[in-house]
């Protein structure tokens, strides 16, 4: 009797210290975060302090200490003199432009490339799959050269046909959307008497639609993002997109970090919307993007 | 994917059988007109529709590029291209005996030890979002968010992060005043030889670690639940859990994530360039390849030093598709 009690006890003594390590470890993994977390947010609460402030209280304040009135004026001064309205304006045509553009070819080349089993169709897919292998920077040490060549040079027009032609990673999103899109659809619009072009735009093109979806996630964070294609083809005073309008911040604001802060946090709420209103397939676009490349 | 590329062959093979055998016995002689309507006609006309402008784009802007590029290799030319001449290996030479280009590639190791640290880092946050965790969420957004935001404002941030205060102009930025909370004296983070380049590399990792972190709560939530209740049954702790189930089931992603931070580690631009322009002894192989082409117009060399970064991608990729081959 005695001795089953006291196992009694001392399983329960296990239990307890079992559940103690539990909740430490709980604990331990709430603080773990909170301080990633923490890591994060610093150096953005600092932006969006200073953004509020004056230039007299930026050069006397710390930089965690609140403005004593809120000011406004660095705002209006980024967006208009700054010309990050320019920018965000830019930045929506190329953004508009080079979608569109990608879809239409893009998902026409996966078409083909994709349903298509020809000796052409395979070289073509050859060159594809080298091609994505190139580094896209360095690329532009020859590619400016056909750039001012055909003279699409310091205009908007440059990155347009650059986010257009060279962007092989959709092709292989469609590629292997389509790899899973059954034939018989195809056949049988076929049997009906449907001609090639009538099965893309009829059967094709609206099954794609997820896949278009990924796309265009992709397609917003790395266009709106894109700061060297801007920076390199797009000298020209009104032909600044969002990054470069932010970069050329750094010669005539260079002193004056309060109208930076605001440069800042106006180019980060279109994607902050983006963000909160997809937040959940951004993640699992980004992730079936990330597969093929 | 091969498998359903032959399926595919076969279908679209059998319809056109089903398609000739139909038509052949009402016209024996077709004309041009009707064979480019018939489907393999069809097949040419729309296959040439379809892939004219992407043909062209790829033409333009990849294919004659990259053959510019070897043939620039060899030759000392400027932008325009007026005067060249050919130098043979000359410009190979020098990216690999010149120290000014030689440092770029020690900044590298820089980034590429940085990138494990992310990897190791993205794995654990990973691991822990994946357990029984509240507002998992909101924790997973805020970690991720860095990865959606411009790469010029992120840099921004950071130039204002580390810096140092000149009692004038500029205050200490947000990390001196953070350790000057706990009496510590500021440092001049980015003014520092010894420190920038682990500045920068913070900076990236911190602009980088989100999308580690989403790609590696996909694996593991494709780990099935079953195994976890065996573990749980048998009292696995949650470092024995991560051991001897998350970690084998999704060796293969952090196998091909590490190869892939050798890619990331040679091809780094954008932070280094807006922090701190290069300068400092913070230049990258990449910098260095645009400063030569556009700044000093040496393209050339400049196309020499690309051939290098494409050489080096390309025994990387090698490495992977040897090591990781797809399982489909």
């Amino acid at each position: 009797m005695s001795s089953t009690t006291n196992k009694k006890k001392t399983v329960s003594a296990e239990n307890r210290m079992y559940r103690l390590s539990r909740a430490f470890y709980q604990v331990l993994k709430y603080v773990f975060l909170a301080l990633c977390c923490l890591v994060v947010i610093i150096p953005l609460i600092v932006v969006l302090i200073g953004a509020f402030k004056t230039h007299e209280e930026y050069i006397s304040t710390g930089v965690f200490e609140l403005p004593a009135v809120p000011q406004f004026e660095n705002f209006k001064i980024a967006f208009v003199n700054g010309k990050v309205m320019q920018g965000l304006l830019n930045t929506l045509i190329i953004l508009a432009v080079s979608c569109f553009g990608t879809i239409i070819t893009g998902t026409m080349t996966a078409f083909v490339l994709q349903r298509f089993n020809m000796l052409f169709t395979r070289a073509v897919k050859a060159v594809f799959l080298v091609a994505a292998l190139l580094p896209n920077i360095s690329m532009q040490v020859t590619v400016f050269q056909i750039v001012s060549k055909l003279g699409l040079y310091n205009s908007l027009a440059a990155p347009c046909v650059l986010y257009i032609g060279t962007d092989i990673i959709s092709i292989y999103i469609f590629i292997q959307f389509l790899n899973n899109i059954s034939t018989s659809l195809d056949e049988s619009a076929i049997l009906d008497g449907a001609s090639y072009p009538r099965v893309y735009f009829s059967i094709i093109l609206p099954m794609l639609r997820p896949a278009i979806a990924t796309v265009l996630v992709i397609k917003f964070v790395s266009i709106y993002n894109d700061f060297y294609t801007a920076n390199l083809y797009m000298p020209g005073d009104n032909l600044s997109v969002v990054s470069t309008a932010l970069y050329r911040f750094i010669g005539p604001y260079g002193a004056k970090w309060e109208v930076i802060f605001a440069g800042i946090i106006i180019c980060i709420i279109p994607t902050l919307v983006v963000f909160l209103c997809l937040q959940k397939s951004i993640y699992s676009n980004l992730v079936t993007g990330s597969v093929k490349e | 994917m091969r498998g359903a590329r032959a399926s595919l062959a076969g279908g679209w093979n059998y319809e056109r059988n089903v398609f000739m055998a139909a038509t052949s016995t009402s016209a024996k002689k077709r004309s041009l007109g009707q064979w480019l309507r018939g489907y393999t006609g069809q097949k040419y006309t729309t296959t040439l529709l379809f892939l004219l402008i992407p043909v062209v784009l790829l033409v333009l802007f990849t294919v004659i590029p990259a053959i510019n590029m070897g043939i620039y290799s060899f030759q000392k030319r400027d932008q325009l291209g007026v005067s060249w001449e050919w130098v043979g290996f000359d410009n190979y030479v020098r990216i690999f005996t010149d120290t000014a280009y030689l440092q770029t590639f020690a900044n590298s190791i820089y980034y590429l030890i940085g990138s494990f640290v992310q990897q190791a880092v993205a794995l654990l946050i990973a691991s822990v979002l994946c357990s029984k965790i509240k507002f998992a969420g909101f924790f997973k957004g805020v970690l991720f968010f860095p990865y959606m935001m411009n790469g010029v404002a992120v840099s921004l941030i950071f130039r204002r992060f580390f810096q140092k205060g000149d009692g004038i102009t500029n205050t200490e930025g947000t990390l001196n005043s953070i350790l000057m909370l706990f009496g510590a004296d500021p440092v001049r983070w980015l003014g520092e030889p010894s420190l920038v380049n682990f500045c920068l590399v913070f900076a990236s990792i911190w602009r980088y670690v989100g999308f580690d972190i989403i790609m590696y709560i996909s694996a593991i939530q494709s780990i099935s639940p079953d195994i976890y209740e065996a573990a749980d049954l048998d009292g696995a702790n949650a470092w024995q859990r991560f051991w001897y189930i998350v970690f084998p089931s999704i060796r293969p992603i952090v196998g091909l994530q590490l190869i892939l931070a050798i890619k990331g580690a040679v091809s780094v631009f954008e932070i280094p360039y807006i922090i701190t322009e290069g300068k400092n002894g913070t230049s990258t192989f990449v910098i260095k390849t645009i400063e030569t082409a556009f700044k000093y117009q040496k393209v050339g060399l400049a196309a020499a030093m690309a051939i290098v970064l494409l050489a080096i991608i390309l025994i990387v990729t090698g490495i992977q598709k040897a090591f990781f081959r797809e399982d489909k």
